[in-house]
């Protein structure tokens, strides 16, 4: 046993109310500069849809992620270490940027410059690739936004798999939902395995993926490697990037910028202490839908004396370990099993975790023949097929999914009749596997949600390993060439680039 | 002159390129990798790409077997110069040819796609137009070989550049006869050698062969300086470990 912290994610879908605040605060923090203008490292998506980059989860097309050869090994999707450096001369996994989108910016400056004219002046749009005029902006960082766009294309939803989804593009059969995708920071990420040059590594402290900008050379295989797409080629320095959990932040006690800004209290972060030695059996469990309950083998319980001593030879830290005791994570993973993660077919055991929305319930005009399971609604009268989450979340098994709707359901069950009827209904508790002190701490931090309670993390512990005497006077976070503030301007090597010129709109 | 383009030159192209090579990787590794601009545009890529890759590391090997090996061991292994020299002409055509047109079609894309040429430097342009250069004047020199079969101008060459590399004064005397279109093809390479750490050619030194090696797939960092002791199960509670 070799016990390993990391800094997980929950978001609770269940609230997300589609407003992108999240992207928009990464975006401005990480990826508001030139070559990442189309990289969204938090992006929201509506679903059923098929997502930023189109088709995204059709891993027949992308080959990202894991598989178990027949010979019962794991290894990359995309192939072998020798298959992948045969590759490296053009990586046919690879999406364009048009599977994005390609960035664009609007003739702004026009709308005050125009001349006198017939017509109101318009901002028309240009690349920011080439500068040059685009005549029709043909996809975006969200293009089937609240349902945008015919349902024969967005129902290539890769999550329909295995369901009749025709009756769902009829009106009154519709659904929607919300899906914000980060990195997932796995515990076997393919990304890290996939990088020919051993640029990308997953730190030991906190398991937060990070790619070595001085090491990465542009070989491109992270980005197909990566089954979620959320590892993007910068176009304009040749190098791969990616979410970084916010690390400077994480670091001294705060959450991501996207957890921060988010409205509606949806996202939760705190520490998962996890068996290190453990993740290759776990990532390679024969049958897929084993994957779920595989990755919760991987967790290890923070309040086991044994795990606690454990994890205090392995050298993590007192505070992480009663971080770990608190984590909002292990609540909602692990003793409630409301959260799942993001597709665990693709084997690389992640560590952003979703609690699945409620919906209304189906043909509310026949209200009364609904089934109801007592005082509950039965979930699978719920608009949102049960099979279509348990797509998404546990590889095609619906009944862990299930069961955390009806915990769900059953806490709102039980606190309308503890603050209505003021009586506590042991009973509905007791029929979803909960006690009413489990309800009403689900209560407490799912729905009520305060700061605290949200966000538990620990501080780094940099002081047991670096001497701070040395680090006076250094230079903080720079763009990787000494102390150069950020942007690199030109120098013998080829850092030189023209400024994009963004061409005046000509009357 | 002659002597300075042939004896003296490439020492400075030589140094240039290594000592130019070695300061690019300690003071500005950023700046370091392949410029890969496949996910801009794939159309052409992938064929011309792989086309001209191959073609140049069959080209560059066999230049650097062919040229450095001491014409003893040749003679030794009983390899006669006319064959050796068949041999190169071949081997070197057919892989100049699949470069040629790789290089070309990458070539033709860079010039033509708006998106790549927008977001080309000088110098990606540049050197991909010395390197087509260099392999139309390589290939130039194949009819130049084809009036001597014997192989005597080759070992010219050979003696030249094992010249170069063991510090002979007279290196350059070595090939004062030779065609033209050699002294073109070497001058142009040797070009190429001066310019090299300060184009994205220098990312053929970083191959990953290392990939290979690398204990299994995962890379994980640790900030600690000691690793940790190696150890078959949990560490049992109430006895302090480790400390």
């Amino acid at each position: 046993m070799r016990v390993r912290a990391q800094i997980g994610m929950v978001l609770n879908l269940d609230k997300c109310i589609g407003c992108h605040t999240c992207s928009v605060t990464c975006k401005n923090v990480w990826t508001s500069r030139d070559g990442v203008e189309y990289a969204w490292f938090n992006n929201v998506e509506t679903k059923p849809g098929t997502g930023y980059p189109t088709d995204w989860e059709n891993q027949d097309r992308w080959n990202g992620g894991w598989e178990r050869t027949r010979a019962g090994k794991l290894q990359p999707k995309q192939g072998s270490k020798w298959r992948i450096l045969s590759n490296i001369f053009g990586n046919p996994d690879l999406p364009e940027i048009d599977d994005y989108y390609e960035p664009f910016d609007f003739d702004y400056d026009h709308l005050k410059s125009a001349p006198e004219l017939e017509a109101f002046p318009t901002a028309r749009p240009r690349s920011k690739i080439t500068g040059e005029r685009m005549e029709k902006i043909n996809k975006g960082p969200n293009w089937e936004e609240i349902l945008g766009g015919e349902f024969s294309k967005r129902s290539e939803d890769y999550n329909f798999e295995g369901i009749q989804k025709e009756i769902y593009g009829e009106y009154e059969n519709t659904f929607m939902m919300y899906l914000p995708r980060l990195c997932e920071h796995c515990l076997n990420p393919a990304c890290a395995a996939s990088c020919p040059s051993g640029a990308i590594y997953k730190r030991e402290e906190d398991g937060i993926v990070l790619i070595d900008q001085e090491k990465c050379r542009g070989w491109r295989m992270c980005v197909s490697g990566c089954p979620y797409k959320k590892i993007y080629y910068n176009w304009q320095s040749g190098k791969s990037e990616k979410c970084t959990l916010c690390y400077p932040r994480i670091e001294s006690g705060n959450p991501t910028v996207c957890s921060e800004t988010c409205v509606g209290r949806i996202r939760y972060l705190g520490v998962m202490l996890y068996d290190a030695d453990k993740i290759e059996e776990a990532a390679n469990a024969s049958d897929k839908t084993d994957l779920y309950d595989a990755q919760l083998d991987v967790f290890l319980d923070p309040n086991d004396p044994a795990v606690i001593e454990t994890a205090r030879a392995d050298g993590i830290p007192e505070d992480w370990i009663k971080s770990a005791q608190v984590s909002p994570i292990w609540k909602m993973a692990m003793e409630w099993k409301v959260a799942f993660p993001l597709h665990p077919e693709y084997r690389t055991l992640p560590m952003v975790w979703y609690i699945p929305p409620l919906s209304p319930i189906q043909n509310a005009a026949e209200a009364g023949a609904i089934g109801m399971d007592g005082a509950m609604p039965d979930v699978r009268n719920l608009r949102i097929p049960l099979r279509y989450l348990a797509n998404m979340l546990t590889a095609g098994d619906e009944e862990p999914v299930a069961l955390a709707l009806e915990r769900m359901l059953a806490m709102r069950s039980y606190m309308r009749a503890k603050t209505i009827d003021g009586v506590r209904d042991e009973a509905v508790a007791a029929k979803v596997g909960l006690d009413g002190a489990m309800i009403e701490d689900m209560y407490k931090i799912m729905a009520l949600a305060d700061y605290e309670d949200r966000f538990v993390i620990p501080t780094t512990h940099r002081e047991q390993v670096e001497e701070a005497y040395d680090l006076r006077g250094g230079c903080g976070f720079t763009d990787t060439n000494g102390c150069s503030p950020g942007i690199s301007k030109g120098s013998l090597f080829g850092g030189s680039k023209k400024p994009l010129k963004m061409p005046e709109e000509v009357r | 002159m002659h002597n300075f383009l042939f004896g003296i030159y490439p020492y400075i192209a030589l140094s240039v390129a290594i000592v130019g090579s070695i300061a690019r990787y300690e003071r500005d590794p950023f700046t370091w990798k392949t410029s890969s601009s496949q996910m801009l545009r794939r159309k052409q890529l992938i064929m011309g790409s792989v086309l001209f890759h191959i073609g140049v590391l069959i080209i560059f090997f066999g230049h650097l077997i062919g040229l450095l090996t001491p014409l003893a061991i040749f003679d030794a292994l009983g390899i006669s110069h006319g064959f050796k020299q068949l041999g190169a002409v071949v081997v070197g055509g057919i892989a100049g040819v699949m470069a040629l047109v790789g290089g070309g079609m990458l070539f033709h894309r860079r010039w033509t796609d708006p998106r790549i040429r927008k977001t080309s430097s000088t110098a990606d342009i540049a050197i991909l137009a010395m390197l087509l250069m260099q392999l139309v004047l390589g290939l130039l020199t194949i009819f130049a070989s084809l009036g001597h079969l014997d192989g005597h101008e080759m070992t010219k060459f050979m003696a030249w550049a094992q010249g170069i590399v063991t510090f002979d004064g007279a290196a350059a005397s070595y090939i004062s006869d030779v065609a033209f279109v050699f002294k073109l093809h070497l001058f142009l390479g040797l070009t190429i050698f001066l310019v090299f750490p300060f184009t994205r050619l220098v990312h053929m030194l970083s191959v990953p062969v290392r990939y290979i090696t690398r204990p299994g797939y995962q890379v994980v960092r640790s900030r600690r300086s000691e690793p940790l002791p190696t150890r078959a199960g949990p560490v049992a509670p109430g006895r302090s470990a480790n400390k």
